[in-house]
């Protein structure tokens, strides 16, 4: 096991790196680049030359690459232009709200995704069945965005339920020693605080999370109905084996592998997904800076966001992967 | 195997492209058909946009505060939008551009991963580890990020909304078709039919490549919904440029938000077009792929 | 009274937009205690699904079973589900065709033998595990205490039958319906299998009914045979008589179809002509006729009964010698 994760930590490397190539070179093939960015598109031809040298961008561009990549390696994603804060310490501030999102919206996914797939399946043909498998591909269709609006209208202006905008309420005396304000409202034993921060991520964890539900419950379903009909769940009959037992142990433990690696693809929809859905709530994650970053250029942000999304999504599929080897004793061996 | 075996082999395996057992059985299915008349009604009205839209879509007609925008009336069906205009024309005349955004992007990405997949299967060796590796790369960035991305480097409008996401696509048809080649080219049924002397040509061009394409036409259908919803996302996220005459759904749907306790409506209609535009395509692609694909039927 | 009671049993497996198909059309035979049964036949001709209709097994949607199936005096297909899987394991038990899948492939073969163990006898973990590893070590299983926690992928398919037997005799059932259980396995294993199944029915009394297509398996071990056409028993007997004077021209053909030592060398094999295919509904007449040597036109206008006890046929034209080579 160890072996397998070393071996795929070897071949990460060289995709971070490349993507780590195409994402300098990116910078340097935006309009203007990054010295008009910075000063502006009226900047005299001399003021350029002056920054241009100030900076190092009148040295070849692979030395300029080791430069920059050292200072990623060190922690250094450049000075976001907008706030003019380092675009690191803006990722670390942005990123907790996002994890906490992201989180939200995949407990709904697998929490209603699988037993609603289990459901379809064991029911297959009926129309509890169609039901599922029409809503679902609804659930892929529709926009995270515009779901944001309808349930932000339904629930929120409407029935003035939950909160439509941001993580807490401004009113709330909370203190936030981790930056995860869920967390935050246990160790500060604030219940209020906690019980705010969690009403603020119902809605968008529901918008966020639709897709992957949708999702999950295709997938589920199709690999229960498989493994339904294997032979082993019909020795599993033939001993007479407790309905839960076989229900757990001999169908669910193997359908769920498929549901696993999907659950690992789906963090980058996820992440993804945060830009648009914290737009729509105004929720102050990650996504939200991304946006805002977009309209205000600020490509140092999005260069070292996106280079950060990466590495998160690839480290992620590979968690996925080591516990997938845990589950399948097949894969271990191999 | 005996020659007479192979020739049944190459006959019988060999699963026919776009064959009349498909064809029979997605004019049977329903969800197909649903698929098919939201396609025919989206496709209609982008393309008849101009006649069907009772007012223009890009001058006022009728005036409008931010305190007060009438809704839906007998001469204006989805009501006025913030600007004064006709609701309606601006929703049947955003299917215009929605269409074109897809099918545009769709060729791009289509022809970009095209390109790369046969580049991979082609030469093989260290151009396909190359290929591959670049497409691992494109992959491990979540799309919408790669997008906005793409979008951000060429400069907002919906030019660069088209370029964003054919680049999305890339790597996924690039992938796709150079897999469907390699397991093509190995298969039992190119045995058998290189067993009994079809010339190599002939393999390629009559089994290879229609069986390699199934997928990607049940593919490129899908894509076409994901794409009319990425547009709409990254217009929403105001990628699509500045101006505001054009009727993009994403757009509208951005714009008029605001307006959630006073005219709500204004962001459902746009809303509901993308779904319904998107769900179309899926539908359809969905049922293709179940009538193409004997291992997804039941 | 004997230990399984099967009467007029009927399988109809249905599915929308197609006919019925009668697996299963009016099957009688009972099974005595510690006897061992020979039901034997084509594949399709319905000797599975009467396996499956016994043990309760068959999907309750799609398909219709009727007439009546006691065990020990016990309507079975009367019987709640609860009480049905109450049954099986502990005194109903099945082994099947196929040892590569009919195991979970993620969980170790310890826990696949034991759980039977800890649901019928009330066993804890610690004690199933235990009494599992003297049952891997009864089916010949060596270093069971390894093999306990091993995965099914690290066995052999003999081996994995051997763990597929000790699960189904964990509980020392008064009947056991072994479905095949030799025919995905290599030539050299089957007879081990066999022997072994043999060996473990006689030890602990329990009753089997041996299900297959192969009349050399059928010689070895069974006192009764029933041979199956189409869903119907068409021939019953006891093994000794059955090969010796087999009265269905279906048994004759089987028969002619194995190859013997005691004939004489160069005798040809005759298989039986046609495919299981090649039917007629029985309510028209006898499903063997087209593919029949013996065929009259009485075939094809009448019914054939089962007539006779306790050696049984279904024939209006029956084999009157021995078939012997020519």
């Amino acid at each position: 096991m160890a072996a397998f994760v070393a071996r795929r930590l070897v071949l990460l490397v060289p995709i971070l790196l490349g993507l780590s190539v195409l994402l300098f070179l990116w910078v340097r093939a935006l309009p203007g680049g990054p010295v008009e960015a910075l000063l502006g598109e009226r900047a005299t031809p001399e003021a350029v030359a002056r920054v241009r040298g100030l900076y190092g961008l009148d040295r070849p561009w692979y030395e300029q690459y080791l430069d920059w990549i050292g200072g990623v390696l060190g922690g250094d994603l450049g000075v976001s232009s907008r706030t003019q804060r380092p675009v690191a310490e803006e990722l670390a501030r942005t990123f907790p709200a996002t994890v906490e999102l992201a989180l939200t919206a995949l407990v709904f996914a697998v929490g209603a995704g699988v037993p609603l797939g289990y459901l379809a399946a064991r029911r297959h043909g009926t129309w509890l069945d169609h039901l599922t498998v029409t809503g679902s591909l609804f659930g892929i269709t529709v926009p995270v965005f515009f779901l944001g609006y309808m349930l932000k209208f339904a629930f929120a202006e409407k029935l003035g339920l939950l909160p439509t905008d941001g993580r807490q309420d401004p009113l709330i005396d909370a203190e936030h020693p981790t930056g995860f304000y869920v967390l935050d409202g246990l160790l500060t034993q604030n219940m209020e605080a906690f019980g705010d921060a969690l009403a603020h991520l119902v809605l968008p964890g529901i918008a966020l999370g639709t897709i992957p539900l949708a999702i999950v419950v295709r997938i589920t379903r199709a690999s229960v109905l498989d493994v339904l009909h294997e032979d082993y769940v019909r020795t599993a009959e033939a001993k007479g084996l407790a309905p839960a037992t076989i229900r757990g142990r001999h169908v669910l433990r193997n359908a769920l592998l498929p549901v696993v690696t999907v659950v690992g693809l789906q963090a980058g929809l996820l992440l993804g997904g945060a830009v648009l859905t914290e737009t729509v709530f105004a929720f102050p994650g990650f996504g939200k800076f991304v946006a805002d970053s977009i309209t205000a250029r600020d490509y140092a942000v999005l260069q070292g966001f996106i280079l950060f999304t990466a590495v998160v999504f690839v480290l992620v599929n590979l968690l996925v992967d080591v516990a997938y080897g845990l589950i399948d004793p097949r894969v271990r061996a191999a | 195997m005996s020659l007479a075996q192979a020739e049944g082999a190459a006959v019988q395996e060999a699963p026919g492209g776009l064959g009349r057992d498909a064809w029979r059985r997605l004019r049977r299915d329903p969800v197909a058909i649903a698929g098919a008349a939201l396609v025919v009604a989206f496709v209609a009205v982008a393309l008849l946009a101009p006649w069907l839209a009772p007012y223009p879509p890009d001058k006022p007609v009728g005036q409008v505060t931010p305190t007060s925008i009438p809704g839906p009336s007998a001469e204006h069906w989805f009501g006025l939008d913030d600007l004064g205009r006709d609701e309606f024309s601006r929703v049947l005349w955003g299917a215009r551009w929605s269409l074109v955004i897809g099918v545009v992007s769709l060729l791009l990405g289509l022809a970009g991963g095209t390109l790369l997949g046969l580049l991979a299967g082609a030469f093989g060796g260290w151009v396909d580890g190359a290929v591959m590796r670049l497409v691992d790369m494109m992959l491990s960035i979540p799309g919408l990020l790669f997008a906005i991305g793409v979008a951000a480097m060429l400069g907002a409008g919906l030019d660069a909304v088209m370029i964003a996401i054919a680049a999305v696509n890339v790597p996924v048809f690039a992938r796709l078709l150079r897999g469907q080649m390699l397991a093509q080219s190995r298969s039992d049924y190119v045995l058998a039919a290189t067993a009994v002397g079809v010339p190599r040509r002939w393999i390629v061009l009559g089994h290879v490549l229609p069986n390699s394409l199934t997928p990607v036409i049940v593919q490129g259908t899908l894509t076409l919904a994901t794409a009319i919803v990425e547009a709409a996302g990254l217009a929403f996220l105001g990628l699509s440029g500045n101006d505001p005459s054009i009727p993009e759904w994403g757009r509208m749907l951005a714009d008029t938000q605001r307006y959630l306790a006073s005219a709500p409506l204004l962001a459902v209609f746009p809303g509901l077009a993308i779904v319904f535009a998107a769900l179309g395509f899926t539908l359809l692609g969905e049922s293709l792929r179940e009538a193409l694909d004997p291992k997804y039927r039941r | 009274m004997s230990l399984l009671e099967v009467e007029d049993l009927t399988v109809v497996f249905r599915q929308r937009g197609r006919p019925d198909v009668r697996a299963v059309d009016g099957v009688g035979f009972t099974v005595a205690s510690g006897e061992t049964v020979g039901l034997v036949g084509e594949s399709g001709c319905g000797k599975s699904a009467t396996a499956m209709a016994v043990m309760g097994l068959l999907p309750r949607r799609g398909v219709r079973v009727t007439g009546s199936v006691a065990f020990d005096g016990v309507r079975l297909l009367a019987l709640p589900p609860d009480r049905m899987r109450a049954l099986r394991g502990r005194d109903l038990a099945v082994v099947f065709q196929d040892p590569m899948t009919s195991l979970n492939p993620v969980v170790p073969v310890g826990v696949q033998v034991a759980e039977v163990l800890v649901r019928h006898r009330g066993l804890s973990r610690g004690e199933a595990r235990k009494e599992a590893a003297d049952l891997l070590r009864r089916v010949g299983i060596p270093d069971p205490a390894r093999r306990l926690r091993e995965y099914p992928h690290q066995l052999s398919g003999g081996m994995r039958q051997r763990a597929l037997i000790a699960a189904a005799l964990a509980c020392r059932p008064r009947l056991l319906i072994a479905d095949e259980p030799t025919t995905a396995l290599d030539v050299t294993i089957q007879a081990q299998i066999l022997e072994l199944l043999r060996t473990l029915v006689a030890e602990s009394g329990t009753a089997l009914i041996l299900i297959t297509h192969d009349l050399g398996v059928v010689a070895g071990m069974c006192d009764t045979v029933h041979v199956m056409y189409a869903g119907r028993i068409v021939e019953r007997a006891h093994r000794y008589d059955l090969f010796a004077r087999p009265r269905h021209p279906y048994t004759g053909g089987l028969l002619a179809s194995v190859p013997r030592l005691d004939r004489p060398r160069g005798t040809r094999l005759r298989p039986v002509q046609g495919s299981p295919r090649d039917t007629v509904p029985w309510a028209e007449g006898c499903a063997f006729a087209p593919r029949c040597p013996n065929r009259t036109g009485a075939c094809t206008e009448r019914t054939p009964e089962l007539l006779g006890a306790p050696r049984a046929l279904r024939c209006f034209n029956p084999l009157e010698a021995e078939v012997v080579p020519r």
